[in-house]
């Protein structure tokens, strides 16, 4: 037949390949042919390339291993276009279409013609383990271009550089019984709690559900495995309370029974999502699924046999070898030698001789196998050779020859003469390793099994394993597992289970013989001379590698993983760890259990960012709030600045006379003279309102703030000033009094939250007598301040208050109309200029903004931002917590004593902190201002002071600059700092010496600049 | 993540509709102005970090705003109870050991009956499952 022309080793017939369609693909600028139904891996398989990858560390040829998410070489960087690469793709996991593009993602400048190899070969000697860090350690500034150079030449693959066209979805997911895994258990166990009643989720890494089944010898019912397959997953489909998810994959198990599960959607369509009804269809779906109980039917990885030259193309699994025979039509080799310790590996050389092709020997480490298959095989006249192994593969680029000899497994060497069989492939199996990484997710630790030689899960409530996720291997027993599963989980849950054993398939039930523990194969030279014996295929770690760890003193697992790199990787050490621990066991003289296991950690395999971040990018990355006035800000070109999640007008530039924009120094000089010496309004809606009712909230009030609240009348507003226990300032605001018991507390915009945090825990955890409520309506409420000067002008023909400076003092507040709407007004100030506090509600707030514009043109009201809003204030030595205070500022240290009621009868939130000693000592840092000796200076914000600029380095640092700001209205740089005893140190001069050299002088004054009486904003 | 049962809400809610608040029954000293400085320190800045139980204040931020105490397991994670601001936790640490305790004695006993036998559940694990069996 023609394809199997162009692919020399598809069958004609078999597997679940659909050959009457070909699928065209590149890998490494080769053009080839697959089918439906293939994996990357199996297509190349088909075609007989062997050469899939260069190794990470000594650059040596690799090829396919295994067939799922175990396998180490085959890792690919796949993409046709630049937007759609992804690295790190495990072809055996990625199914093939047409116009597949993929490359290998080690080898420089290609796999077939790698330079890097000629490195390694003659640089293998002296590459022990720690190689990198014992030569790349010193001097550590080179390592940056160090690492540049190991990342070329032995880094796995690179993330595009363009934008991902595609989508991604999250999706929140809740059911009774999520089972992982689609294999035998997890369908019977499926079955058994969806005919319970329970919302079943079951969900399958796999192109196709059915695990073993897709590819097993064994006959259900006198019928093969795929026609049961095929009647359990369609009465599956009919249960409502079924959910089939395959192409997913479980990756991480959180807490209590949160699992993740990454469902590729269209991976296996294109390189690029395709469009169904017009939409682009989302590339995959990450569901997040909260479980009553899960079942983890995942199965078992097959270890593979720790022997010299194990790595060189033509080394396979034994069950990769029958799953690439079974299910894809693919022969990947002419002739084949299988060493294994095991019955079930047998069934790889059944296989490969049904395919026509020759198997060699079968090579058992066990002195008289006597399973079924054993007897099977030799009927087949299959020659097994027993109490051997392979102890050695020839060949450079292919297998060319096994080396075969008689061992001594409990003695660890060999004991008869060494036959060499020539062959292409060299299949092995050691047994298997229980699929626990998931159970490992949930933090509890493996057990060791001698029965099956290998880690068990322990328990955990609420999660199972069954089937080969707990050593369980036989077939009939597997589906038995499956249901005792389903029947305990939906139990657990409530459910009513009846059980009929005739619902099980009749599987025939096989005779196996023990397994023998073999993992790393003696040779006739010791293992730190013997040919490369590789443990952990992907990261280049070797036997030797492992014994040389141990030699050193790495005696913990932990310590010999991270020395040897053994693990690391895409495949996590699915396929070595187990190989790697008993090889460091056998170094230590100890038993596996003895020498404990590595954890595994979330993800399984891994999940690409696109599916991490969902829908979570771009503008949704986080949310952006906006006031009512938004539309007008960007309307008037306003620069914006992040306060918080807000969205803050930070200064609005004008056209300059020459055409240009101002500069944000410009714009500010203006912004700033015009509230000085006119007026301006901004847009002050973002402060954090809250508001406090109850027959205690003036108690309340006294309790968390340091100041006194007990006279504040219905009509006036203060200042307050709140501390952490501990004495620091944590906040400040105004807060007015509307009524006896209903009070308007401002915070500062970022801490709108936070603060109201802090009041309910005082009130539900420690004053639960008091009765009050809060209630945040930051949102509900637009607030515009005008300020200037001409507030007042502007102001009156706009409301029905009186504005008259002694029927309206400063610090009062007034209920009224403004522009014809509900509004109430506070006459507070941060500006230090006249100033009224406009606050209507929000669906208002455009129309009130308009409406004082259109009045405001007579006298050029101007709208200033956050920057003017900063100089302004800080003129006046108004502080902004979280700048000018740091957790460490008291209220004593901002000069703030008339803010301190230390005779409140009630010890309030703070008070007892202010009389420690550390809090009342001399030399704290205290809030003042600086004047730099040249006016022209604008000092830098965290820049470091100090009392003596001739002082040795390092110099005693005294403290620092916390706001810093060109003044129009004093044509001066100033700053407002906290300095060490700086309120006894008025007119001295301290020095701030630069990175680049230059030290600015500054006087210490204080941090009133402008108006320091305070008149103007009483006028 | 963790599923929180909220004990006003009296439902299973997301660990994202939460905000941790640090160790639970931190009582502030009822007279701050006359308590020593190291007894204000112990309020202030010393807590526990225990392995095992440990009792933990929360904030059902996004739900209906209120503190609540839960028992939680610091190894396993397990939530072994969530109980109202003002009372107190029926799951202690001192109360486990008192139930393995309990637990060891009786297997000494039945061990005696039945001429050895192997221990195969941790007695910590039964007693947590007796007592949550008490709670359910």
């Amino acid at each position: 037949m023609s394809q199997t022309a162009s692919q020399p080793n598809r069958l004609a017939q078999g597997g679940q390949v659909d050959r009457t369609q070909a699928l065209t693909f590149t890998f490494n600028g080769h053009t080839y042919t697959g089918h439906p139904g293939d994996t990357l891996a199996s297509a190349l398989l088909a075609n007989g390339v062997d050469l899939v990858n260069r190794s990470f560390k000594y650059s040596r040829p690799r090829g396919i291993v295994a067939s799922g998410a175990e396998e180490p070489n085959a890792v690919v960087q796949l993409g046709a276009t630049e937007a759609t690469q992804v690295p790190n793709v495990r072809a055996t996991q990625q199914a093939l279409y047409d116009g597949l593009v993929a490359r290998s993602t080690n080898g420089w400048p290609d796999a077939q013609r790698d330079i890097m190899r000629w490195i390694g070969k003659l640089g293998s000697p002296f590459m022990p383990p720690g190689f990198y860090y014992k030569t790349f350690m010193a001097p550590a500034s080179m390592w940056m271009t160090y690492e540049k150079f190991i990342r070329k030449t032995a880094g796995l693959g690179r993330s595009p550089t363009q934008s991902d066209p595609d989508i991604y979805d999250h999706m929140h997911r809740h059911c009774d019984m999520l089972i992982v895994g689609a294999g035998p258990a997890g369908l019977s166990a499926a079955l058994t709690a969806a005919r319970a009643g329970a919302r079943v989720i079951l969900a399958d890494e796999q192109e196709a559900m059915g695990g073993s089944l897709l590819d097993t010898r064994e006959t259900l019912d006198d019928q093969p495995a795929a026609q049961w397959l095929k009647t359990t997953l369609a009465a599956l489909a009919e249960h409502d309370n079924v959910t089939l998810l395959p192409r997913t994959t479980a990756h991480g198990y959180h807490d209590h029974h949160f699992v993740t599960l990454h469902e590729r959607r269209t991976e296996h369509l294109g390189d690029s999502a395709p469009s169904k009804a017009g939409y682009r269809q989302p590339r995959s779906r990450l569901h997040r699924v909260r479980a009553g109980q899960v079942i983890l039917a995942t199965g078992a990885h097959e270890r593979p046999l720790v022997y010299a030259n194990n790595d060189v193309p033509g080394n396979l699994l034994a069950g990769a070898v029958s799953t690439y025979i079974r299910r894809y039509g693919v022969v990947p080799g002419e002739k084949m030698v299988l060493s294994t310790s095991n019955d079930h590996a047998y069934r790889a050389a059944l296989d490969w001789q049904e395919a026509g092709r020759e198997v060699v020997a079968i090579v058992d480490a066990r002195t008289a196998p006597q399973g079924d298959l054993v007897a099977q095989a030799k009927a087949a006249g299959i020659r097994v050779i027993t109490g051997s192994a392979v102890l050695e593969a020839k060949g450079a680029q292919r297998v060319s020859a096994a080396r075969v000899a008689a061992i001594d497994v409990d003695a660890f060497r060999v004991t008869g003469k060494v036959e060499t069989l020539e062959c292409d492939t060299i299949a092995s199996s050691g047994g298997y390793s229980p699929v626990i990484h998931l159970a490992s997710h949930t933090g509890a630790r493996p057990v060791w099994s001698d029965a099956i030689i290998g880690f068990v899960p322990s328990t955990v409530a609420g999660v199972a394993a069954s089937g080969g996720a707990r050593g369980v291997y036989p077939l009939d027993e597997v589906l038995a597992d499956g249901v005792e599963a389903g029947v305990n989980a939906a139990t657990a849950l409530g459910f009513d289970v009846t059980v009929d054993d005739a619902d099980l398939p009749q599987v025939a039930s096989r005779h196996e013989g023990p397994v023998c523990a073999l993992f790393q194969v003696p040779h006739e030279k010791a293992t730190l001379r013997a040919p490369k014996q590789f443990v952990d295929l992907q990261n280049d770690v070797t036997a030797s590698a492992i014994e040389v760890a141990t030699l050193e003193g790495f005696e913990s697992i932990e310590h010999v993983k991270r020395y040897t790199a053994m693990g690391f990787g895409t495949d996590q050490g699915k396929l070595g760890n187990i190989n790697g621990m008993a090889v460091t066991a056998r170094c230590l003289g100890q038993s596996i259990p003895e020498t404990g296991t590595t954890v595994f950690r979330p993800n399984y395999t891994p999940v690409t960012f696109g599916a991490v971040v969902g829908r979570h990018c771009r503008e949704l990355f986080d949310p952006e709030r906006y006031t009512p006035m938004q539309a007008w800000h960007v309307a008037r070109g306003a620069e914006f600045e992040d306060v918080g999640q807000w969205k803050r007008p930070w200064y609005y530039p004008r056209k300059r006379a020459d055409g240009g924009l101002e500069s944000i120094g410009e714009a500010v000089a203006r912004e700033c003279r015009a509230v000085r010496e006119g007026v301006g309004i901004l847009d002050a809606s973002t402060l954090g309102k809250i508001d406090i009712q109850g027959p205690d909230a003036r108690e309340f009030l006294g309790r968390i703030y340091t100041n006194k609240w007990q006279k504040l009348a219905p009509g006036r507003v203060r200042y307050g000033l709140m501390c952490g226990d501990d004495g620091m300032v944590m906040d400040d605001g105004t807060t007015s009094c509307l009524a006896e018991n209903h009070f308007l507390m401002t915070t500062t915009t970022g801490n709108a939250a936070p603060v109201l945090e802090w009041l309910e825990l005082w009130h539900q955890t420690e004053w639960p007598e008091l009765d009050v409520y809060f209630n945040s309506v930051t949102d509900h409420w637009a607030t515009m301040t005008v300020t200037g000067p001409e507030a007042r002008k502007l102001l009156t023909d706009l409301t029905d208050i009186d504005l008259d400076r002694e029927a309206f003092k400063f610090m009062d507040w007034r209920e009224g109309h403004v522009a014809g709407v509900p509004a109430r007004v506070f006459r507070i100030s941060f500006t230090g200029e006249l100033a009224f506090e406009i606050n209507v509600q929000a669906h208002y707030a455009m129309h009130v903004w308009e409406a004082l514009f259109a009045r405001g043109e007579a006298f050029d009201l101007t709208p200033y931002g956050t920057e003017t809003m900063h100089v302004l204030r800080a003129e006046k030595g108004f502080i902004i917590v979280g700048q000018d205070t740091d957790g460490s500022v008291t209220p004593e240290d901002l000069g703030m004593h008339w803010a301190i009621g230390y005779d409140k009868p009630f010890p309030w939130v703070g008070k007892r902190a202010l009389t420690r000693a550390d809090t009342r000592r001399e030399g704290r840092k205290q809030l003042v201002g600086l004047k730099p000796k040249d006016a022209s200076v604008v000092l830098e914000e965290g820049a470091q002071i100090v009392f003596e600029p001739n002082h040795a380095i390092p110099m005693p640092m005294v403290g620092h600059v916390t706001s810093s700001y060109y003044s129009p209205t004093l044509e001066s740089g100033f700053a407002l700092a906290v300095v060490k005893g700086g309120h006894q140190r008025m007119g001295e001069s301290v020095y701030l010496p630069m990175v680049d050299g230059r030290v600015h002088e500054a006087e210490i004054v204080s941090t009133q600049f402008v108006d320091p009486k305070g008149e103007r904003q009483h006028v | 993540m963790f599923h929180i049962y909220c004990p006003y809400c009296e439902e299973l809610r997301e660990e994202e509709e939460f905000h941790p608040k640090g160790q639970a029954h931190i009582a502030r000293p009822e007279e701050p102005d006359t308590c020593s400085d190291e007894e204000w320190g112990d309020y202030l800045f010393f807590r526990d970090n225990p392995r095992g139980i440990h009792h933990e204040m929360w904030l059902h931020a996004v739900g209906c705003r209120k503190f609540f105490n839960i028992t939680r397991n610091t190894v396993s994670y397990e939530i072994l109870e969530t109980y109202k601001m003002g009372e107190q936790p029926t799951i202690t640490a001192e109360h486990l050991a008192r139930e393995e305790k309990n637990a060891r004695e009786e297997k000494t006993n039945n061990a005696q009956v039945a001429e050895g036998g192997q221990q195969t559940v941790g007695a910590s694990d039964a007693a947590v499952a007796s007592v949550k069996g008490a709670q359910a």
